[in-house]
């Protein structure tokens, strides 16, 4: 019962993870419509940038602070010079302009702050926290709840500015019906604008606990990859989804990995390792069949 | 401000409030739909804007409110001004700061905001305090007291009347001194159309707003409009004050289906001379 316990909240906690990655796609697919490919990209500039500042000398909040600017700049200039011009195109015009994006960034990053893979130190230790152990023996990486506790901050955060701040406000409006959100005076460019400024915030938040915890290098941009799922499961719309299918999908692969081999393997044989790797796509597979909006997904409201 | 201007007022209005010079429009680059549109909106009056399907309502309406770019019009021949000054070149952010709003054909509320976080949106222009906020609120809300009723609904799941009524609260709330609405009773029960007929006549006279109504309903426009413009094919074919087009024969005609030898089209009706204007 114990270990089961501490691979669940260990899967929830790694759950937390990709629910940052996710939370980035999240926002701008709300506001724009647009699918976002070059999320995964920003993670790996934003952890980049923080490395590549402190090995200017910066310290580490000053780095932070600096990559912070460079990726709200970033996405300000990717509103202006990439998807202003395609203003009125299909979806998929703007979906390919991100995968272009997602290789400009590839190839900008390293140029700018270097290719070889760095530690990223952020002064919190992955062990186990003392008092939990002791109390009911289970171990709970202190990083991973500090991981947590950051985006249940961030997720707070951005739930309370969307609900009750003009700009929020303003923001669901334009999601909702662009024309309308014209004609009543909001300039949709700003919006726009702000929008990849906050998905920019956000991929420095999962950059920082990614890079943080796996190192800088390259595989950051595939962790993209593994936000998929969590967008499938928890909805493409909803800010709350890509939390519980972030956790979801956390929890079920390592669960998955623990217990799922012995059974597969006295059923078919074989060998079942590295479960882990699978198990999400296949979990989402599942839910696109039965829930294809995904838990918290908007329903499309059709009277209008 | 009503009571500074209250002398002045009993004066015709003769200063330009909002003027439409000729305009020409054209979309994708080649399909010409206003062909030289004319007209005048005095200040704190009713203008309606008649016309059948594809007469080019919307595009008169979109073309001073500046929403054509977004659906690739162009305005390419004639001017806008708005109280003497030039608009054709704003933006809608910046002409509805200058007090023009359009609500557009179609109720597009947001779907899944709640009616009074709709209104609340309409408020985005204007930099207010939570109490001014609040203020402007009441104020819709004693216009339409069924939007209160219904403030906490999703938008998307109200009814069409009451959708109607939140797109033009919403206008509201950014304080325009005109408003150009576009069809308010498309699809909808004559009595709630009724309704919203009268809230607009009211909000004309309470809060001297000025209104430009595109309308199909012909006659219902014209009980609560002071002027009228019929258009035909991008043309303004025939205009005058509402109580004449109400009782005139070719309207009534036209729009009645008393229809005697095979009349098609106001340009057959011999004693209706054009205006042109050639400034443009
Ligand atoms: N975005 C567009 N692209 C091309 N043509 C358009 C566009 N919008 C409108 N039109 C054409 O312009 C003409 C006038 O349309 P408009 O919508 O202004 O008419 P309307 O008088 O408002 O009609 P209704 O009463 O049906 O709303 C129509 O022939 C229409 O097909
Ligand atoms: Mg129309």
């Amino acid at each position: 019962m114990q270990f089961f316990l501490e691979v669940l909240i260990g899967g929830l906690l790694s759950g937390v993870m990709y629910a940052l990655v996710a939370l980035g796609f999240v926002l701008i697919y709300k506001a724009s419509g647009v699918f976002n490919f070059a999320q995964g990209a920003m993670v790996y500039l934003a952890a980049l940038s923080v490395v590549g500042c402190m090995e200017k000398g910066a310290p580490l909040w000053l780095a932070i602070l600096l990559a912070f600017v460079i990726m709200t700049l970033f996405g300000i200039a990717t509103e202006k010079f990439v998807l202003r011009k395609l203003v009125n195109q299909p979806p998929i015009a703007l979906f390919m302009a991100t995968i272009g994006l997602a290789f400009f960034i590839e190839g900008l990053a390293p140029m700018l702050f270097g290719s070889e893979p760095r530690a990223l130190d952020l002064g919190i230790v992955d062990e186990p926290i003392p008092a939990i152990l002791d109390a009911w023996g289970i171990v709970i990486s202190k990083f991973d709840l500090v991981a947590a506790g950051v985006a249940a901050l961030l997720v707070t955060t951005l739930a309370l500015f969307f609900q009750y701040t003009r700009i929020g406000r303003a923001l669901r409006a334009v999601a909702d019906d662009h024309q309308a959100a014209l004609s009543i005076g909001i300039p949709l460019q700003h919006i726009w604008a702000i929008v990849w400024g906050i998905a920019g915030f956000v991929a420095l938040v999962a950059g920082l606990m990614w890079g943080a915890r796996n190192g800088v290098q390259f595989a950051l941009t595939f962790t993209a990859l593994k936000a998929l799922p969590v967008l499938i499961i928890g909805g493409f719309t909803s800010v709350p989804g890509a939390i519980v299918g972030g956790l979801i999908i956390g929890a079920s692969e390592k669960l998955a990995e623990i217990y799922l081999p012995p059974v597969m393997q006295s059923l078919f044989g074989g060998n079942f390792g590295g479960i882990e790797g699978w198990f999400p796509y296949v979990l989402a597979l599942f839910f696109l069949l039965i829930r294809p909006e995904g838990l918290f997904g908007e329903k499309h409201i059709d009277r209008v | 401000m009503t009571a500074a201007t209250a002398p002045t007022e009993a004066a015709p209005a003769a200063e330009p409030y909002l003027t439409v010079n000729n305009i020409e429009v054209i979309y994708d680059h080649v399909i010409l739909v206003l062909k030289g549109v004319s007209l005048d909106v005095p200040k704190g009056r009713i203008v309606a804007l008649l016309g059948a399907n594809g007469a080019g309502k919307t595009t008169t309406l979109k073309a001073i409110s500046n929403l054509l770019r977004a659906e690739r019009g162009d305005v390419t021949k004639g001017s806008v001004e708005f109280r003497g000054r030039r608009v054709d070149q704003l933006s809608p952010n910046e002409l509805v700061r200058r007090g023009v709003i359009q609500v557009m054909e179609g109720r597009h509320c947001f779907a899944h905001l709640t009616l009074e976080e709709n209104l609340l949106t309409g408020a985005y222009t204007r930099s207010i305090s939570r109490g001014e906020l609040k203020q402007s609120l009441e104020k819709v809300y004693h216009y339409f007291p069924r939007l209160k009723t219904r403030r906490g609904s999703q938008a998307g799941y109200t009814s069409g009347g009451e959708q109607q009524m939140c797109v033009i609260g919403r206008a509201l709330m950014a304080r325009p001194e005109m408003i150009l609405l576009d069809e308010p009773s498309m699809g909808l029960a004559p009595q709630i159309v009724e309704e919203i007929f009268e809230i607009v006549k009211g909000l004309n006279g309470q809060e001297n707003v000025s209104f430009l109504l595109a309308e199909q309903n012909t006659m219902m426009a014209l009980r609560y409009a002071d002027f009228g413009y019929i258009l035909e094919n991008g043309r303004v074919v025939m205009e005058g004050d509402a109580e004449g087009l109400r009782t005139n024969e070719d309207v009534k005609e036209f729009y009645l289906g008393i229809s005697s030898a095979g009349r098609k089209s106001f340009k057959d009706i011999k004693h209706y001379r054009r205006r042109k204007r050639w400034l443009s």
